[in-house]
């Protein structure tokens, strides 16, 4: 097939003007599941999550919107340009100006860290090509690094780089694999706070796949979530974990509570956190020193209620909570707290009529400290 | 050593690296085409350059003379066209020389490209490289040590090539004579000290060769 030059006229009508990206194709690998990525589209600089278990499809998505795959079917616009039509235009990553951080980050292991950032600034004079080198190893905090060679830097700086690299001839769309999961699990905590603030800073639309749902709530404003090669549900991060569309969603997402809060108080691991009227008490490890703005999530099976005021027990938290709603779920009734935020909470419908829930009863629900998770939504 | 042994050890020389420069482009070339591109014909082209390893040299000799020969078909060519004639010339010598050790080459530099990860050629187009600037920047730079080792293997077997040489270029002192085609020949006619003197001067220049790539490849990462 011929590759088409993007100034060449596509036969293809153009995008219309409110969606950058619009993708809308499908791809097939012998033996795996069809990857439908419909309706893709992506408007402004946020980031957009694309989110799924492995064996979803996300990679390949993003293969294809980098131009490392060609889809079997379908179209890619970006703007007004096309980069792929089936039979008619394929428009190779060369030429479509973007930026990509695989998974392994793939740094150029012959090249010292500065010569792997300058590699996108070819045919630059070179004194352009030094300034904006300095400049992007001292925002990312590379100073000194420049003359080493990629395998002498730590997980975390070789993350940097990357970046640094994809980002350094400023592309129009950017596009990190799994930006974190190749690093040890405290580094990958502390660097998903930093990351935000980074690609806030960027402002290039961003479109980051994962599989880690504390990674996705830390790092997205978008999410897509993807089962099995299809996409099947979209919306603000926070929407879609809340308000799972569908079972398979819920599945996927796990997460029922997730309130945005303010970290008052850091001692000793622990965190004292002001989420809508009440404080919580939460473990604090997830978090980089000095976040304030951050999402609290609970996972529905993680609450506790109980029906005496009196009971004596472990866990930290310990909430009055009204009864909003009971929503039967198969065997398991869901219930809708109020407790100074909406909770969510699960218990078995026996469970559920033992302790004789119904709208407005008064229960107590009881948190432990290490299942309140952390996300940082700092700027 | 005399004036005409020194003009031999030159000679010879000049013609082992003449033919390793010249098949340098084409080896690298087809090394990275049988490691990174299907295409039509691969596998019969992959079989061609290696068929002089497994080949004896004299018959790989014998199909040269018959190819390039006054009357065969590429002689005749090069003959009418460019006014060339090929066999038992200097470009004979160069000619068995860079057939012989072709295989040697590709095979080493095949093995080197091929090991290069697929994903830093990806991540350079990203990056806005086409082909020609992802193979001198990524692939090349990254296969160099397995492309030098082979150099040096081919250098070595156009230093020591016999069999192919004497059928195509054959033994014109002064003109197409090589170093092992000397020693053969002051064997045979019982000079056995200027037999020795030569093998050491082989030996001599094949260690050198094989000492400064080690040496580089040492120094280099």
């Amino acid at each position: 097939m011929k590759e088409t030059r993007p100034s060449s006229p596509a036969p293809v009508p153009p995008a219309p003007l409110a969606a950058l990206l619009r993708a809308d194709f499908t791809k097939k690998f012998p033996g795996g599941p069809v990857i439908q990525a419909e309706a893709l589209n992506l408007a402004g600089t946020g980031v957009t999550v694309l989110f799924g278990p492995s064996g979803s499809g996300k990679t390949t998505i993003l293969r294809c919107l980098a131009g490392l795959e060609m889809p079997d079917a379908g179209e890619i616009f970006f703007g007004d340009q096309a980069w792929f039509a089936a039979g008619k235009v394929r428009v190779p990553p060369n030429q479509r100006r973007l930026g990509f951080v695989p998974q392994d980050y793939a740094l150029f292991p012959h090249l010292t860290v500065a010569g792997n950032i300058a590699y996108g600034l070819h045919g630059r004079p070179g004194a352009e090509i030094r300034a904006r080198v300095a400049e992007l190893l001292g925002w990312l905090g590379l100073d000194g690094l420049g003359a080493r060679r990629p395998a002498e830097l730590s997980g975390g700086q070789q993350q940097r780089t990357a970046l640094a690299r994809a980002v350094a001839s400023r592309p129009r769309l950017l596009l990190l694999d799994e930006p974190l999961t190749a690093l040890d699990t405290p580094t990958r905590q502390r660097l998903r706070g930093e990351l935000r603030r980074l690609l806030r800073q960027l402002a290039i639309p961003t479109i980051i796949v994962t599989h880690d749902r504390m990674e996705a709530l830390a790092l997205g404003d978008d999410l897509v979530v993807l089962a099995e090669g299809r996409i099947v549900q979209r919306g603000p991060v926070q929407e879609v974990f809340s308000r799972p569309a569908s079972l398979t969603v819920a599945g996927i997402v796990a997460v029922e509570t997730i309130q945005p809060g303010r970290v008052l108080e850091l001692t000793g691991g622990l965190a004292i956190v002001q989420v809508g009227t009440v404080k919580l008490t939460a473990v604090a490890n997830d978090l980089p020193a000095g976040s304030m703005d951050i999402f609290v999530c609970i996972r529905a099976e993680d609450v506790i209620l109980s029906t005496d005021p009196e009971l004596h027990s472990s866990p930290r938290n310990r909430l009055p909570a009204t009864v909003r709603a009971i929503i039967a779920e198969g065997p398991l009734s869901r219930i809708e707290l109020d407790c100074g935020f909406p909770l969510t909470a699960v218990l078995t419908k026996q469970a559920c009529a033992e302790m004789g829930l119904t709208e407005n009863t008064q229960v107590l629900a009881l948190l432990k400290a290490p299942q309140i998770h952390l996300v940082p939504r700092g700027n | 050593m005399t004036e005409a042994d020194w003009q031999l050890i030159s000679f010879s020389a000049r013609m082992a690296v003449g033919s390793t420069l010249l098949i340098l482009p084409l080896g690298v070339a087809l090394a990275w085409l049988l490691a990174r591109r299907n295409w039509p014909g691969k596998t019969l082209v992959e079989t061609a350059v290696s068929l002089p390893l497994v080949l004896p040299p004299v018959v790989t000799g014998l199909v040269l003379l018959q190819l390039f020969g006054l009357h065969g078909p590429l002689g005749r060519w090069l003959h009418t066209q460019f006014g060339l004639e090929v066999v038992f010339t200097w470009k004979a010598v160069v000619l068995a020389l860079g057939v012989m050790s072709l295989p040697l080459l590709v095979l080493a530099a095949r093995t080197a490209i091929e090991q290069v990860n697929p994903a830093l050629e990806q991540i350079a187009r990203t990056l806005g490289a086409g082909e020609w600037r992802v193979l001198f920047t990524v692939t090349l730079p990254l296969a160099r040590r397995g492309i030098l080792a082979g150099v040096l293997l081919a250098f070595a077997r156009a230093l020591g090539e016999f069999g192919a040489t004497i059928m195509v270029a054959g033994n014109i002192p002064g003109r197409t004579t090589t170093l092992p085609v000397a020693i053969y020949y002051a064997v045979q006619n019982g000079e056995d000290i200027h037999a020795w003197t030569l093998a050491g001067v082989s030996l001599a220049i094949a260690f050198l060769a094989l000492w400064l790539g080690g040496k580089y490849l040492r120094n280099r990462r």
